[in-house]
């Protein structure tokens, strides 16, 4: 127990800060003890390589896993060489540093490469109760393992890897408390793209979430990990979610996990009755239907029967003029020229079975270019073990390695200038999959069914195969 | 003390791709942004490089604006550190806005940025009194004061205390912690007596 353990009841959050928190300094910063440090090839290399300019070593070196994710190819038989101009360079530089400072890279072909987060829980870099960092904003995937996970900046990932630490004040907590169950087709992204919607994508600005909540806790693991991931686009400091038995059986099967898993310690990993958070907002589950975005936010999110709604401001409306939409247009009339499944947002195997139900027996619709990226090397190789690779390009998808790829544009591959693309992924942002590209963030199903309509749509909007 | 021309920028949500979009990032450095800073907006066409006269950068009576003005929730998404490297790059050493992303603050702390909260209607007001003349009408921030000072009464600003020492100080935050390391040192020790699982083997490796 921490000396300074407080005496009313604590939050899952508090609990994991508190066990992290090696002192408070003067001006009220705690100096959190960082477990374990995920590193990409397009932050990676300039870190190692300033660390090793000032002559510092990295304190923990066995703690520290490189990842080659961001700018790497994902078309077939890949290797260094990447459409993105100068990527190669990024790959060697995090190479040559791993190298440098004796850390474990999942390299290009290597058989657990994948997507940095995906594979910090596949191999169990991260686990309850084990707090995390790496340079990239979407670490927050981790807290549904009951993790206490940051995204930092390349100075801060710096600092980490010299002193194990992180320097920050305390972020205030905020309890997201998600009733009732989803139903139909709705999932956990429809459910994130609901409560950004409704809140704001500052709505949880500078909070340490928890989601929580009947349909939380009937999500499979895969779903928390979509929602704690999209609390990115909520504005939040982190996430977590209390880690259960489902949790538990699948971090302690992973390679980096102990032999016999702290099942006591972990299942202590909960907010206490009668804890008090910051703030507090509550949303029904039942009630959600699939989402899509219309505009260049994630908060400009709609149900897919809806109508793009009245543009309130000078934001919205610059927002629709990019994507060219009005209001009034009903969402599932709205032609698409391309889909793309992918992301740390929505890669993981149940989203990957998710498409490939809507996908089974139908085809892309003509003139739509449709890509599927799954997210990690693992989920590649389960998902090709289930047919699931062959459902897809039977549809008309093409079936790529596993990497960042087009959820963001680094002047590789893009859909193209005007082209419409409703995606898995997690940033509609102006410009974000490419210039000019108009991206409509939807789950997976939606992804696959809005390809096989050539429009958006929901998947029992489909005629029967 | 910071007194310099500012730029409005008022739009909700500039994200950090907008900043630095990531194709603008092409080598393994920290430097040479500058010129990718806001390069969606700044270029009409960005891969020529023809300026956009409308965008407040590329207006004359901005020119050398060292402050950015800009709207609720500043600095969202990735948490690229080159987004504030190309604007210190560019000349910007403060931005003032209603919220920012916690990562790209954090960012701002790390790199001599002032990241100053203050209320989206002060905001605005800054940004009108400078209008009539940006380039006569500077602004002041005063970080020791923690106020902004432009055309009426000085307007306070919010800033983590941390950040603003740091900011004041000037330290090498490595440094800083290092000299904590007996600390750390038995923080850990204490941590894997109590939970051996946390560690792993150092086996790997040269």
């Amino acid at each position: 127990m921490h000396p300074y353990a407080r005496a009313v009841p604590a939050t899952l959050f508090d609990k994991l800060w508190d066990s992290h928190c090696i002192e408070t300094d003067d001006d009220g910063d705690g100096l959190i003890y960082v477990d374990r440090l995920v590193l990409h090839e397009r932050t990676g290399g300039v870190a190692l390589d300033a660390l090793a300019r000032r002559g510092e070593g990295v304190r923990r070196p066995e703690h520290a896993f490189c990842v080659v994710d961001h700018v790497v190819d994902t078309v077939p038989g890949r290797g260094d060489e990447t459409r993105v101009p100068g990527g190669t360079d990024f790959i060697v530089a995090l190479r040559q540093g791993a190298a440098d400072f004796g850390l474990r890279l999942f390299d290009v072909g290597d058989e657990d490469q994948g997507i940095g987060h995906l594979v910090s829980a596949e191999q169990g870099i991260a686990l309850p109760g084990l707090s995390i960092a790496c340079p990239d904003s979407h670490t927050c995937t981790l807290g549904a393992l009951g993790a206490l996970a940051f995204g930092i900046g390349t100075s801060e990932l710096e600092h980490a890897l010299a002193t194990s630490t992180l320097r920050m004040a305390r972020p205030e907590t905020m309890r997201v408390t998600i009733g009732g169950r989803l139903g139909g087709d709705a999932t956990a992204k429809d459910l994130a793209l609901h409560l950004i919607g409704t809140h704001g994508a500052s709505g949880g600005s500078g909070a340490a979430v928890e989601f929580c909540g009947e349909a939380v806790t009937a999500m499979d693991v895969e779903g928390r990990m979509t929602l704690c991931n999209m609390a990115a686009e909520f504005g939040a400091a982190t996430a977590v979610i209390a880690p259960d038995d489902a949790v538990f059986g699948a971090a302690g099967a992973t390679p980096l996990a102990p032999a016999e898993p702290p099942l006591g310690y972990w299942s202590t990993l909960r907010t206490a009755p009668g804890a008090r958070f910051d703030r507090d907002v509550a949303l029904d589950a039942a009630g959600v239907t699939p989402h899509v975005t219309w505009g260049t936010s994630p908060e400009h999110s709609a149900p897919v029967r809806a109508r793009i709604p009245p543009a309130s401001g000078a934001a919205a409306r610059g927002a629709l003029e990019y994507m060219g939409l009005e209001p009034g247009v009903a969402l599932d009339s709205v032609p698409i020229d391309a889909a793309f499944i992918g992301s740390c947002t929505n890669a993981r195997l149940g989203d990957l079975r998710a498409a490939a139900r809507v996908l089974k027996g139908r085809r892309v619709a003509p003139g739509v270019a449709a890509v599927c990226v799954p997210g990690s090397t693992r989920v590649k190789r389960a998902a090709e073990a289930e047919g699931l690779d062959r459902v897809f390009e039977a549809a008309g998808f093409e079936w790529r390695e596993s990497g960042c790829s087009m959820c963001f544009y680094a002047g590789g591959e893009t859909f193209g200038a005007g082209k419409r693309v409703v995606t898995t992924t997690n940033r509609n942002f102006e410009g974000r999959q490419g210039p000019g590209v108009r991206s409509h963030l939807a789950s997976p199903a939606v992804v696959a069914a809005s390809a096989v309509r050539g429009r958006i749509a929901a998947p029992d909007a489909l005629p029967r195969p | 003390m910071h007194r310099g021309v500012a730029a409005p920028l008022l739009r909700a949500n500039i994200d950090t791709d907008a900043i630095i979009p990531s194709r603008e990032m092409r080598r393994v450095s920290r430097t040479g942004l500058a010129d990718g800073l806001f390069a969606n907006w700044r270029y009409l066409d960005p891969a020529r490089r023809d300026p956009n006269p409308e965008f407040v950068l590329n207006r004359p009576e901005r020119a050398g604006a060292s402050i950015l003005l800009g709207g609720p929730n500043f600095g969202c998404g990735s948490s690229r550190e080159h987004a504030v490297w190309a604007l210190h790059e560019f000349g910007v050493r403060v931005v003032v806005a209603p919220d920012f992303s916690p990562i790209f603050r954090k960012n701002c702390a790390a790199n001599g940025l002032l990241a100053a909260c203050v209320p989206l209607d002060a905001v605005e007001a800054l940004a009108a009194w400078t209008d009539d003349d940006p380039q006569a009408r500077h602004l002041t921030v005063d970080l020791r004061a923690r106020k902004i000072v432009g055309g009426g009464s000085p307007i306070p600003f919010e800033v983590p205390r941390g950040h603003r020492m740091r900011l004041l100080r000037g330290l090498d935050a490595i440094a800083l912690t290092q000299g904590r390391a007996a600390e750390i040192d038995a923080f850990e020790q204490r941590r894997f007596d109590a939970h051996p699982w946390a560690r792993l083997p150092a086996a790997r490796g040269r």
